[in-house]
């Protein structure tokens, strides 16, 4: 059974619980912020979902991380870096880019353009090599206090953003016509909904990595609007599944020498996975629509 | 009959281009008046100019009494139908609820008022069977009916309808003008109708507004939709033909697409 030996030899090598217990207390940090990047990532995923906006998040994540690493490289740190990378780019798409066929094509234009400054600003930089990586893929250790405020600080603000302008945001990106002919304020509802979904995408990065976002920022709004249409339960759906996914993802990496990501990747993926084929069986069981009368 | 919406010597256009001008315009409640043109003869933007979202050039447009104004909730607004996609978290019901609360802050709070007020307006269309169902999966005239139970959601006194029929086959053109008709009858509603075709909504209009060349004529169908008054209108030799109650308009200049689809029908 050599083939059985050697997976488990490389599951050893990947995973080792032995300290588990003692290990959970210094990820209090981490748990924490992958909760709240869940509930952030599930929440605005709705309207990325809504607004089809899945290929502008990822031109704004790689802004994000150009910014992140020229923080790194000058020293004014990954944080302000990622927030001035990702609210340019942000606010970029979303003044330039009003209607969809603009936007893919200021996104497509920006995006190598960012990962391209971020690879120069890590080239430059002679730093620990671990924070060059972190910043594509993910990190999970090395959260340090200061870290984690900030990060619960911007994503409170994009929580609360969120709930504030959540009804109008919901009319117009569900009927823009419409809803601006009732007064709603279309115009500034979708640059402030870019303003936020910049500040979640620069709390996502230092998390998940540039490259990666999606998965917690699209991935589960995704599946829940597989398996919803209520406007109650897709939000609760897609809030839940990427928490699972983040804290899921911070657990099982903990005891393994892996970086977090392909974690919540794969978690992520599975939810989805599950989430296409519960709605295939909805939808093939669901009866005939009963013919209306016209 | 009270006028609820007037213009007076009203001119409009976009940057040098001149729509129309010199339009007196009154609509009473209970008053249905379609608005015919070519493609770009200013149409929609009259609906635009009503709904506050556009500047006339000049001359004044008033909703009862006072100036028209941004998010007026009087006035409803049909739009164009447009297929709500997958990915779009409502079903019927909230389509509806969206113009009872959808402009306000925060998120809806369920209350039995707000559901009994979506549920009456529901079935004032005829939509309770589909009320649960997801948006994406309903028919182009199914969303209608909802678009149209949404738009009477604020208790408007004036409906503006944009080309609410295109792209639904002929049974549900009928449905979505039957409802329009009903909705005006019974709730005294003055409305504007923008349509490409007159003949799905010919035995319910009252007048018509017909734009063109920078001009336009306004009276009843049986006096501005003849050969003389569009061939003037038009400046070219235009045809009206009617043909079992239905109106058939031949030779119009701008070919546009849309102008024409009875000449299919005619055949």
């Amino acid at each position: 059974m050599i083939g059985l030996d050697s997976l488990g030899t490389v599951w050893s090598e990947i995973f080792d619980f032995s300290d588990y217990r003692q290990l959970l207390p210094l990820l209090k940090n981490s748990i924490i912020a992958c909760v709240v990047l869940g509930i952030v990532g599930g929440l605005i995923g709705v309207f990325v979902m809504m607004r089809d906006m899945a290929f502008a998040v990822h031109g704004v994540s790689e802004l994000s991380f150009a910014g992140a690493a020229a923080g790194l490289l000058f020293g004014a740190g990954v944080v302000t870096g990622a927030l001035l990378g990702s609210l340019t780019a942000a606010l970029l798409i979303g003044v330039l880019g009003a209607r969809a066929r603009d936007r893919n094509s200021v996104t497509a234009v920006l995006m190598p353009f960012g990962l391209g400054l971020g690879i120069l600003c890590l080239g430059l930089y002679h730093g620990r090599a671990a924070n060059k990586f972190g910043l594509l893929t993910g990190q999970i250790v090395a959260i340090d206090d200061p870290q984690v405020t900030s990060l619960i600080v911007i994503s409170a603000v994009v929580a609360v953003g969120l709930v504030v302008i959540w009804r109008p945001l919901l009319f117009a990106s569900t009927d823009a016509d419409v809803a601006a002919a009732r007064g709603v304020p279309v115009g500034v509802l979708s640059i402030v909904f870019m303003i936020l979904l910049g500040l979640a995408v620069a709390v996502s990065v230092q998390i998940v990595g540039a490259l990666l976002v999606l998965s917690l920022l699209v991935t589960p709004a995704a599946a829940a609007l597989r398996v919803s249409s209520s406007p109650v339960w897709v939000p609760l759906l897609s809030t839940a599944f990427a928490v699972v996914a983040s804290v899921g993802g911070i657990l099982l990496a903990a005891g393994s020498s892996i970086p977090i990501s392909p974690y919540i990747t794969s978690i992520s993926f599975a939810i989805y996975l599950s989430c296409r084929l519960l709605s295939v069986r909805r939808t093939s069981h669901r009866s005939p629509e009963p013919a209306h009368a016209t | 009959m009270s006028v609820v919406l007037r213009l007076e010597r009203a001119a409009l256009g976009f940057g040098a281009r001149r729509l129309w001008e010199g339009l007196d315009l009154e609509v009473s409640s209970g008053e249905l008046i379609a608005v015919l043109g070519a493609n770009g003869s200013g149409k929609s933007s009259l609906l635009k100019v009503v709904l506050g979202q556009v500047p006339l050039w000049s001359g004044s447009a008033t909703f009862l009494g006072t100036p028209v104004r941004r998010g007026d909730r009087r006035i409803g607004y049909v739009p164009q139908q447009r297929l709500a996609e997958d990915g779009v978290p409502l079903r019927g019901r909230d389509l509806v609820a969206l113009g009872v609360d959808g402009h306000r802050w925060g998120v809806p709070i369920p209350s039995r008022a707000r559901r009994q007020r979506v549920n009456q307006l529901l079935s004032s269309v005829g939509a309770e069977a589909y009320a649960s169902t997801p948006l994406s999966s309903l028919s182009g005239g199914e969303q209608q009916r909802l678009r149209i139970a949404q738009a009477l959601a604020a208790d408007p006194r004036l409906l503006l309808c944009d080309e609410p029929l295109l792209s639904l086959d002929l049974p549900h053109q009928r449905l979505v003008s039957d409802l329009v008709d009903d909705a005006r009858r019974r709730l005294d509603l003055g409305v504007l109708f923008v349509t490409h075709d007159i003949n799905p909504i010919l035995d319910k209009v009252d007048r018509v507004l017909y734009i063109a060349n920078h001009r336009f004529r306004i009276g009843t169908p049986d006096e501005v939709m003849t050969t003389d008054v569009l061939s003037e209108l038009f400046d070219a030799p235009v045809e009206v033909i009617r043909h079992n109650g239905r109106i058939l308009v031949a030779g119009v200049p701008d070919q546009d697409p849309y102008h024409h689809p009875e000449a299919a029908v005619l055949r």
